[in-house]
This record gives C-alpha cells, sequence and structure tokens, in this order.
C-alpha cells in the first residue's frame, strides 16, 4: 500500500516535471510570449501570449491522452496497450533522432495564430506522447486500489485523470516557460534571449525513447 | 548543427549594432566578357592587421559566364525567430547565384581565408524544379532560403512569370517554388520581408530581354520596365496588394523595410523618373486600415551636361540622370544611403522621420561627367553602386559596376573593380578613408559586398530594438 501511494506521488511529480520541462524548451513557446510584449509594447501581451499558448498545448496534451483513456477500458489488452503505447513512444523519439529537421509546415502558420502554433508545435514533437506512460502508471494504481469497478465508472474516473494530467502538466510548462519569458522581458533583456536558448533538440528525443521504455517495464511489473 | 545559437545571430538590430565588428568582407568579382571565372574576393578588415584593407584569398569558380551579382548567407539572425525554436543552423556558407548563368554557388566560408566551394546547383536543375532562372536576391526565412528570380521559363526566361523559390538551408536542396498567388506580380527584382508582421514586399526590374544585353533605350521610354512593388501575405503565400508607383517610376528595385520589426515601413529605390530623370526613393508603409500607402520622399535631380561628354545613350538628353541604382538602411533605422551610380555620388540621408527624409552628407566620386577622383588621388572606374553598411553604423563600404552589359553602356572605355569605404561621423555626415582602396584583379569588376557576421541588407530580426 505504501509503495503504491509512493508511486502515485512519484507519477504525479513526473507530470509536473514533464510540465516544466517542456516550458523551459524553447521550442515550445516562450520566446514567443516575449516577443508578444515587445511587439505590442505593453506587457499585458505576455500573458494573453502565455494563455494562448497554454492552451494550444492543453488541446494537444489531451488531444493524446482521451483516445488512450477509451482504449484501456479493454482491461483484459492493459499489458499489451500499455507496451504498444510504450514502443509507439519511443518510436517517436528514434524518428526524431534521425530527422532533425524543424517541421516545415510550422513556418507556415502566421505568427498571430498561437493557440494553433502551440497545438502542432507540441504534436510535431510528441510533447503528449511523453505523457502517456505516466498517465497510464497513475490509471493502473488506481485500478488496483479501486478494486473491480464497473467499466463504467473506471472510465468516468480515467477521463477525470486525463483531463487532471493535461491540467497540471500545462500549469507546469506554463509556469516554467512564464518565467524565463518574464526573467528575460523584465531584467535580464533580449541579449540573453539566444543565450538561454539550448539545442534540446537530441536530449528530447533521447527523453521520449527513455519514457517510453519506462512505460514498458512499469506495464511488465505490474504499475 | 550547434548547441547553441550562432554567436552572429542576434534577436535585434540594436543587439547587433553592439556586437563585435567586422573582421572580413566578401565581395563579389565578375568577369564582364566571360573571359575569366567570376569569384569572391575575401577582403581583410581586421584593423591593424599587415594587410587590412587587401584582398587575402579569392573562391575562383570553375566555370565561365556565370555574372554575379547578389549573394547572401545560408542562415541570420531570422533563426532566432520565436516561432522557430530551432536557432541551432550556423551562418557559414555563402549562396552565390550567377544571374546569366542560373548556376547556384554554395561557399564555405567557415574559415575566411581557406573559404571553398561546398556545393554547384546546376541550372538544370533549377530550371526543371522551379521553372525559373536567373536567381538574384538570397534572404534566410521561414522555411529556409529564399532566392528571387528575374527570369521565367525558357531560353530567354520570358515563358511564366518569374519569381521566389525556396531551398532547404542545410542540404541546399531546392524545394520548390514560393508563390500560390501571385496575383498581377509578372517580373521580379528584389524582396525583403518582416518576419514576426508576416508581410513580404517584392519589386520589379525587367525581365531577362530586357536586361541581359544592355538597357533596351525604347522599352525605358514607352515604360516597360517595373514601376510596381507587390505587398504579400508572407506565409499564405500570397499577393495582397500591388501598388503602382506610376509607369514613369522605371524600375522600382531595391526594398529596404526598418529593421525595427514593430515598424510597418520601408524603402524603395527607383531609378529613373522619365518624365524627368530624376532619381527617386518612396516610403511605403501600412496605415491603420491595413492598406498600404507610398509617397515620394526623396528626389535627386539630373545635371545637364555637355552632349559630347555624354554617352550614346544619354546624348539626346543633354544631361546626366542621378540613377538610383541602390539604396541600404543602417540598422538603427536612421541613415538611408543612395548610390547615384550616373552623377557619381553617395547620398545620406537621415530618416528618423521616414516621411520627410533630411540629406545629411553626400560623398562624390566617379560618375559619369564628373568623374571624381578618390581622395587619394586615384580613379574610380563608374559610380558608386553596391553599397553595404557595417552593422554599427560606422562605416560604409561599396564598389562600382552596376551589370556588365550597362556598364558599357553609361560608361564606354570605362574599366575596373573598385571597393572603397567611408567612415561616418558621429552626428551624421561622412567621408571617404583615404587609405582604403581596393583596386581588383584585372578584367574583373566589383558588385555586392557581404560583412562577416552579417550587415545591413542581410539579417532579419524577430524582436525590436529596445
Amino acid at each position: 500500500m505504501m509503495t503504491d501511494i509512493n508511486s502515485v506521488t512519484a507519477l504525479w511529480w513526473a507530470v509536473i516535471f514533464s510540465g516544466f520541462y517542456h516550458g523551459i524548451n524553447p521550442g515550445m513557446g516562450w520566446p514567443l510570449a516575449v516577443s508578444a510584449a515587445l511587439m505590442e509594447r505593453k506587457r499585458a501581451a505576455m500573458s494573453k501570449a502565455l494563455a494562448m499558448l497554454a492552451l494550444g498545448h492543453f488541446l494537444a496534451m489531451i488531444g493524446i491522452l482521451l483516445p488512450f483513456t477509451l482504449m484501456i477500458i479493454l482491461v483484459q489488452w492493459e499489458i499489451e496497450i500499455r507496451i504498444g503505447a510504450g514502443l509507439l513512444v519511443i518510436a517517436m523519439g528514434v524518428y526524431l533522432l534521425i530527422n532533425r529537421k524543424h517541421p516545415r509546415f510550422l513556418a507556415r502558420v502566421r505568427p498571430s495564430r498561437l493557440v494553433l502554433w502551440s497545438f502542432l508545435a507540441a504534436m510535431a514533437h510528441g510533447a503528449g506522447l511523453m505523457l502517456i506512460p505516466i498517465f497510464f502508471g497513475i490509471c493502473s494504481v488506481g485500478v488496483e486500489e479501486s478494486g473491480h469497478q464497473a467499466a463504467k465508472t473506471l472510465m468516468g474516473s480515467n477521463i477525470l485523470t486525463a483531463f487532471t494530467v493535461a491540467v497540471i502538466h500545462t500549469l507546469s510548462m506554463t509556469i516554467a516557460g512564464g518565467t524565463i519569458a518574464i526573467i528575460i522581458y523584465f531584467w535580464l533583456g533580449l541579449k540573453f534571449l539566444s543565450r538561454t536558448w539550448f539545442n534540446l533538440d537530441m536530449f528530447w528525443a533521447l527523453s521520449l525513447v527513455v519514457v517510453g521504455a519506462f512505460g514498458i517495464y512499469a506495464a511488465y511489473s505490474g504499475h | 548543427m550547434n548547441l547553441r545559437p550562432d554567436p552572429t545571430f542576434h534577436a535585434s538590430p540594436k543587439l547587433a549594432m553592439e556586437a563585435p565588428v567586422e573582421n572580413y568582407a566578401f565581395t563579389v568579382m565578375l568577369s564582364p566578357d566571360g573571359t575569366q571565372s567570376d569569384g569572391i574576393a575575401v577582403v581583410d578588415l581586421k584593423v591593424g592587421s599587415d594587410t587590412y584593407g587587401e584582398i587575402v584569398h579569392q573562391v575562383i569558380v570553375p566555370n565561365k559566364g556565370d555574372e554575379f551579382h547578389h549573394f547572401g548567407w545560408n542562415a541570420c539572425s531570422s533563426s532566432l525567430s520565436p516561432l522557430s525554436g530551432h536557432a541551432f543552423l550556423e551562418r557559414r556558407y555563402l549562396i552565390v547565384p550567377g544571374i546569366r548563368s542560373s548556376r547556384i554557388y554554395i561557399i564555405d566560408v567557415k574559415e575566411p581565408l581557406k573559404a571553398k566551394i561546398h556545393k554547384t546547383i546546376e541550372p538544370e536543375e533549377l530550371f526543371s524544379k522551379t521553372g525559373y532562372s536567373r536567381p538574384h536576391t538570397i534572404h534566410c526565412g521561414p522555411e529556409g532560403i529564399y532566392v528571387s528570380c528575374l527570369g521565367g521559363g525558357g531560353e530567354d526566361g520570358t515563358e511564366g512569370p518569374p519569381g521566389i523559390f525556396i531551398m532547404d538551408c542545410e542540404t541546399f536542396e531546392i524545394i520548390g517554388r514560393y508563390e500560390m498567388d501571385r496575383g498581377k506580380q509578372d517580373k521580379h527584382y528584389d524582396f525583403w520581408w518582416n518576419l514576426p508582421q508576416n508581410y513580404m514586399v517584392s519589386s520589379e526590374w525587367g525581365l531577362p530581354p530586357q536586361f541581359e544585353n544592355g538597357i533596351v533605350p525604347e522599352d525605358l521610354l514607352s515604360n516597360k520596365y517595373g514601376h510596381s512593388i507587390h505587398f504579400w501575405d508572407l506565409r499564405a503565400r500570397k499577393n495582397i496588394q500591388t501598388m503602382d508607383f506610376g509607369e514613369q517610376y522605371q524600375m522600382a528595385l531595391e526594398i529596404r523595410p526598418a529593421h525595427d520589426p514593430s515598424k510597418s515601413y520601408g524603402f524603395c529605390g527607383v531609378v529613373v523618373d522619365t518624365t524627368n530623370l530624376q532619381g527617386a526613393i518612396f516610403t511605403w508603409w501600412r496605415d491603420e486600415d491595413g492598406v498600404w500607402q507610398s509617397k515620394k520622399t526623396i528626389t535627386i535631380d539630373p545635371v545637364p551636361a555637355d552632349p559630347d561628354d555624354l554617352p550614346d545613350l544619354l546624348k539626346g538628353f543633354g544631361a546626366v540622370p542621378p540613377l538610383v541604382t541602390d539604396i541600404d538602411l543602417s540598422l538603427d533605422d536612421k541613415y538611408l544611403y543612395v548610390a547615384c551610380w550616373g552623377l557619381g555620388e553617395m547620398h545620406q540621408y537621415d530618416v528618423t522621420d521616414p516621411m520627410n527624409p533630411v540629406l545629411a552628407g553626400k560623398v562624390e566620386l566617379g560618375g559619369i561627367v564628373a568623374n571624381h577622383k578618390h581622395l587619394n588621388g586615384k580613379d574610380f572606374a563608374f559610380g558608386p553602386q553596391m553599397v553595404e553598411i557595417s552593422r554599427d553604423g560606422k562605416r560604409v563600404y561599396w564598389t562600382n559596376s552596376l551589370y556588365s552589359t550597362w556598364d558599357d553602356q553609361f560608361y564606354p572605355g570605362d574599366e575596373g573593380g573598385q571597393m572603397v569605404m567611408a567612415n561616418v561621423a558621429e552626428d551624421g555626415g561622412f567621408a571617404l578613408d583615404k587609405e582604403f582602396y581596393i583596386d581588383f584583379p584585372k578584367g574583373l569588376r566589383a558588385h555586392q559586398i557581404r560583412l562577416e557576421g552579417g550587415d545591413c541588407s542581410t539579417d532579419s530580426f524577430c524582436y525590436p530594438s529596445v
């Protein structure tokens, strides 16, 4: 029982941590918040931009989590589904490792369409996939705790979990990205925009592989 | 791919101005009659260096008859666009098109003294992938490198309209045409944009038969060269407004938007007004309703001359037209430099108020009739032409050739390639540097200059100067 609570806590921390991780990646949009405030010459533009980026990111997360939520209703296939999902996450990571090109279609999005941009950027980078193994972990612990619930109740609670995961993740992403944007805008200045910019491409792709592998391991070990 | 953004990428024009100064210049060398190969001269600009102001390396291409003209970088400050998130390209390669051959060379200048050809794109590849020919202006943009072409398909480049194509900025593969809806655009020359505001502006010179074998006087007098500029929705790839300056404003060439991306205005130079031989600069801007407007804000008068002193082309007019062939705007959007290639003058305008430019300085050098000598007593062939400003705005470099066949018409008998530099005073005004004078290798002329680490006509900035 203690282990379960511990692992649930750890998994929720993973949701928060992954949010921070996505947030500091300039590829998820914090530089857009800085540029919005500077271009419009008003601070309020920054919070508006952050809100739009957050909405796009949230939609991308929930867009990935919900289909998997529906799938795990097939309880008897749970292990297979979780392994399949883990493999999918690994495959995305490997794809990003091999194909190092920036997705070109993102360049067709107008600078004013921040929600769309954020949604597509998260999709293209497999940001939502990174949450799947963590999400499954949380759901499966829940199953053990609640025993043999009716499928319908289980489903309802999983959907609730999916939304909670997406909200908490997006919130922590926005806090991380927003903090960097605010520090650069108010204190450090634009010079630090390029200085704080690290190439996370390789690390990001590897993260997907690691998270996917964790998902498969967790499926086997029954967490 | 770098782990950090290239140190020559700057978020704002102001940061670029504060960055270390240029150590090298890259200047086009062209053989006007195609008897020699064209090349890129690497000029030492390190103050205090023993070879300061000398050509210290040359990249000579294997082919002849390319006719180099304009060129640009594979990557610039536009990589820091907040929409890209991948600022890790290197500013390392120069994209050098031949406007006569349609061949494109990619030159690796990572080590300027060992600069070498990295890749060559043959004309056939350009023709088959884009249907365009005579590649010209280079800018690095949202999906790769954008290249404007002066010609369409076919032998003389008149089958289909000319336009812009996109090239991958790492592999240098040609991706394809840019335009989805070109509207009235049927000629091409220069283009530039404002990336955060999502607009592009393009201009018109003329179709290849109107320039390749020299200027066609009948076409000029019947106002058949370009006199419109086009405004585009950059990401939608759509021409949203064509602005006709009026048919007498022949050859609307260089497009210079304000560098600060929070501003929505820019300039365009017009070579000649056929009603009075004036040179003109138009200021264009977007009004409150989102409609593009323009106004002629600078005119430069022709100078009367004895027909005996004039080339055949101009005898009938009894005057030297200024011939505004290039303009360049300093990174602080303060000074606009205007090359008056016919008069033999370089003008400096204070454009702090873009609607009311004020002449702040003038340098006389060369010229069809005036033929001013350099301060050092040496001759300057032709007149001031391609101009480039250092990032800090303190030095202005320029060369003298316009375009092989046109040089010969306006300056018959003149020959030579020169590059000079002028120092800009704190409060405006500028003067030639007596020591800086580069005479190009015999038989080669000089055209566009690019400065190591970026200059005032390459980098597109994505954040305002604050």
